[in-house]
């Protein structure tokens, strides 16, 4: 069996623009994800980064099968899942799980926290008998560091962190081999989100889990992640192991997004080679021709309107970057 | 009618142009809640001179956003009370003012802007007309003067086309613009002293880098005093001059900013540097903080963070809870252990 647990074959997603009421007419398309090639590998993590609106809770929805594709295929185990049967989607999907961002909306305030854990075994009732699903549901609380006895408390009775670990006990209800992470420790408090990326790891090893790991904060990424993509406008810009991201980075996007985050070390100030974008995010329901990125490129020629630059590995890049003029620039000054 | 904006027209009382632009001086604020009272602030104090940056830095529900409304004065009251303290501008206590005085303050010598632009600005007149409207209130000018002056300020926080984009409303406007116009409408009447309260937390990072050095450059240019509220250490490390770190209503360590990151002397600013992912500790458990921060309505006796610190002892769960230490002539902690913290011991 390969090695590859999961894969995307130029994935699609538009969101179709229509005007009128009754008679809907399409005028043009949001281009959410146009085109994303991934793999992902046994027991890896994969980050995740790009800013709003680039499209990674799309892709990370098409991947749990929250959202159809509007082209391309997903392969789970190798098993292409938009020509298998509906009993192996199924079971496909079940392989893979979903934390959400928000703690405090993604759990139903009337349900208890073992109903809420516990929910997923009335899609999938063949995971556990019936009569051991309580004891199931207190097992995977310990696990994930809460009390077994509070299985009869309401989400509004947790804290934030508390609240993200049940969304972590109940991604894992079904033993799947994937867990997708989409910002899962954006909205909580720094001394929160290490508690909560500690679990994340203990369970990886334990578990012997695969993740994707989506975030904002670059930092948390770096930490936490093997290999990294970076997105810009619906498309993987950039992609590479941990180190060859941040200390290697070759596309001008990546290498921006990196010199903009601030160090939290003053004796670093005003060390850094901080490149200052221009410009806004063009809208992705008209993206530039040719790369994407152009409008905000401090390095684009005429050749970057015309020709979409593959992600492909390039004469100065050890590693696959969609830039015509791709090249390694050290922008993190590490303080090793 | 004289347009230039350094014409402040209303004239403050009391003011002493030798005394700091402002002090704020063991400040109470409470929440009285149908669940009890919520002490949110509890003996807040902190100066800041012309041109100094002093972040305020802790997790959610501290006490930041609520110590900017009472400097402010748009506290919401009730529940809101300030029930102790003062809050110097320039030597007068703005506590002691009544509201028609209190509001040639606002705007004028101190002003503020928010995490949320979009729910700071009205939606339903052009970004030009809101900043003009200032100028025609505090400073008289015609509404033509007024306008110029709104297309100048849009130009200075880098809007691109700022005569065209004067007239357009601000949905119009991305995540980025709007927090630059709420910056120029802040910074529109020409302000002593600036509060940010996690001006750039809603804002990607490239964007926050443009607005951090937008408000830097400002800053320098006009040798304001900005009070940056933020939980984000990488920004604080880049801008702050001061730092005052927030446990539960209390600032608990106050200091420079190189020594803050070289040697926290109180062990929730250590919990907090340490719980950061860094390069090193790549492979490695992050070191967290254990526990919750306390519920304001049942702060724990003796020092607040006691139920999570790894150095607390007897003493630190009895009252009175630890006093501000002076760790040295500059800087100082509110932990009875502070010197083992810091390593001195
Ligand atoms: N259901 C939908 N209908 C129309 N457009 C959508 C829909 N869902 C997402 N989009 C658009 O698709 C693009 C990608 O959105 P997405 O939520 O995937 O971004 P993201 O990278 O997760 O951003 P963030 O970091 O803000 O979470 C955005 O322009 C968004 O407005
Ligand atoms: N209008 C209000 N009514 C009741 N309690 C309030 C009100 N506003 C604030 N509080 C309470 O005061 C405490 C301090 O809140 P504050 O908004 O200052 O926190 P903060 O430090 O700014 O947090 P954050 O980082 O989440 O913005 C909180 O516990 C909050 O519940
Ligand atoms: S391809 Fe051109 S426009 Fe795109 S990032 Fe590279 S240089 Fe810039
Ligand atoms: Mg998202
Ligand atoms: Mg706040």
């Amino acid at each position: 069996m390969s090695d590859v647990v999961l894969e995307t074959r130029d994935l699609v997603k538009h969101f179709p623009l229509t005007r009128g009421i009754v008679f809907k007419k399409q005028y043009g398309a949001v281009q959410a994800v146009d085109g994303v090639n991934l793999q992902l590998r046994r027991g890896e993590t994969l980050g995740i980064v790009g800013e709003s609106g680039c499209g990674k809770s799309t892709l990370a929805r098409m991947l749990v099968g929250l959202e159809t594709p509007t082209s391309g295929d997903l392969f789970v185990q190798g098993r292409n899942m938009s020509k298998v049967g509906a009993e192996e989607r199924r079971r496909g999907r079940r392989n893979i799980q979903l934390v959400m961002q928000d703690p405090y909306t993604s759990l139903n305030p009337r349900m208890t926290v073992g109903d809420i854990i516990g929910e997923p075994f009335e899609v999938h009732p063949d995971v556990v008998p019936k009569g051991k699903r309580r004891a199931k549901v207190q097992e995977l609380l310990d696990l994930v560091g809460l009390n077994p006895d509070h299985i009869n408390r309401y989400p509004h009775q947790f804290s934030g962190g508390q609240r993200q670990r049940i969304g972590i006990a109940r991604a894992l209800a079904l033993n799947p081999e994937i867990i997708l992470c989409d910002e899962p420790v954006s909205a909580l408090d720094v001394s929160i989100q290490a508690q909560v990326i500690n679990l994340l790891e203990k369970l990886q090893a334990e578990l012997g889990l695969s993740y994707i790991f989506i975030a904002h904060d670059l930092s948390v990424v770096r930490h936490i992640a093997d290999r990294v993509a970076v997105m810009y406008l619906g498309k993987i810009i950039e992609i590479g192991t941990e180190d060859e991201i941040y200390d290697k980075p070759t596309h001008p996007y990546t290498q921006a997004l990196l010199s903009a985050v601030p160090v939290p070390d003053p004796k670093l100030r005003g060390q850094r080679d901080q490149i200052v974008l221009t410009g806004d995010v063009p809208s992705p329901a008209n993206p530039p021709s040719g790369c994407r990125f152009r409008t905000r490129c401090w390095k684009a020629q005429d050749i970057c309107a015309e020709q979409e630059p593959l992600l492909v590995v390039r004469d100065k890049s050890d590693h696959p970057s969609a830039c015509h003029f791709a090249e390694v620039r050290d922008v993190v000054h590490a303080t090793e | 009618m004289s347009t230039d904006v350094n014409v402040k027209m209303d004239a403050l009382a009391g003011v002493d142009p030798n005394a700091l632009p402002l002090q704020v001086k063991n400040l109470h604020v409470e929440f009285r809640t149908r669940n009890g009272i919520a002490h949110a602030v509890n003996g807040v104090s902190f100066d800041l001179r012309a041109g100094e940056t002093r972040a305020i830095l802790g997790e959610s529900g501290c006490g930041k956003s609520v110590t900017a409304q009472a400097i402010m004065g748009i506290l919401d009251t009730p529940p809101g009370f300030i029930t102790g303290g003062e809050i110097l501008y320039r030597g007068v206590d703005l506590l002691k003012l009544p509201e028609s005085e209190r509001r040639k303050v606002r705007a004028n010598r101190i002003a503020m802007i928010f995490q949320d632009a979009l729910s700071a600005l009205n939606p339903v007149f052009t970004v030009g007309f809101q900043l003009a409207e200032l100028f025609r209130k505090h400073r008289g000018m015609s509404r033509k003067d007024a306008k110029a002056r709104a297309i100048e300020l849009l130009d200075l926080v880098k809007i691109p086309a700022a005569s065209q984009r004067v007239n357009d409303y601000p949905h119009q406007f991305s995540g980025g613009m709007r927090q630059r116009v709420m910056i120029a409408m802040a910074l529109a009447l020409d302000p002593e002293v600036l509060i940010a309260d996690e001006p750039t937390t809603a804002l990607d990072v490239t964007v926050q880098a443009q607005i951090m050095a937008l408000l830097a450059e400002l800053q320098r240019e006009r040798n304001m005093g900005l009070v940056l509220i933020t939980h984000d250490m990488g920004v604080v490390a880049d801008v702050a001059d001061q730092i005052s770190v927030m446990y539960a209503g209390r600032v608990i360590e106050e200091a420079g900013v190189n020594d803050i990151y070289a040697s926290p002397a109180h062990p929730y600013t250590k919990g907090l540097l340490e719980s950061i992912p860094r390069l090193d500790l790549k492979g490695h458990e992050l070191s967290a903080i254990k526990g919750l921060p306390p519920m304001l309505t049942n702060i724990p006796p003796g020092c607040a963070f006691n139920p999570r610190c790894r150095y607390a002892q007897e003493v630190c769960r009895q009252d009175p809870a630890p006093p501000l230490y002076q760790v040295s002539p500059s800087r100082t902690a509110a932990c009875h252990f502070w010197k083992e913290v810091k390593g001195d011991e």
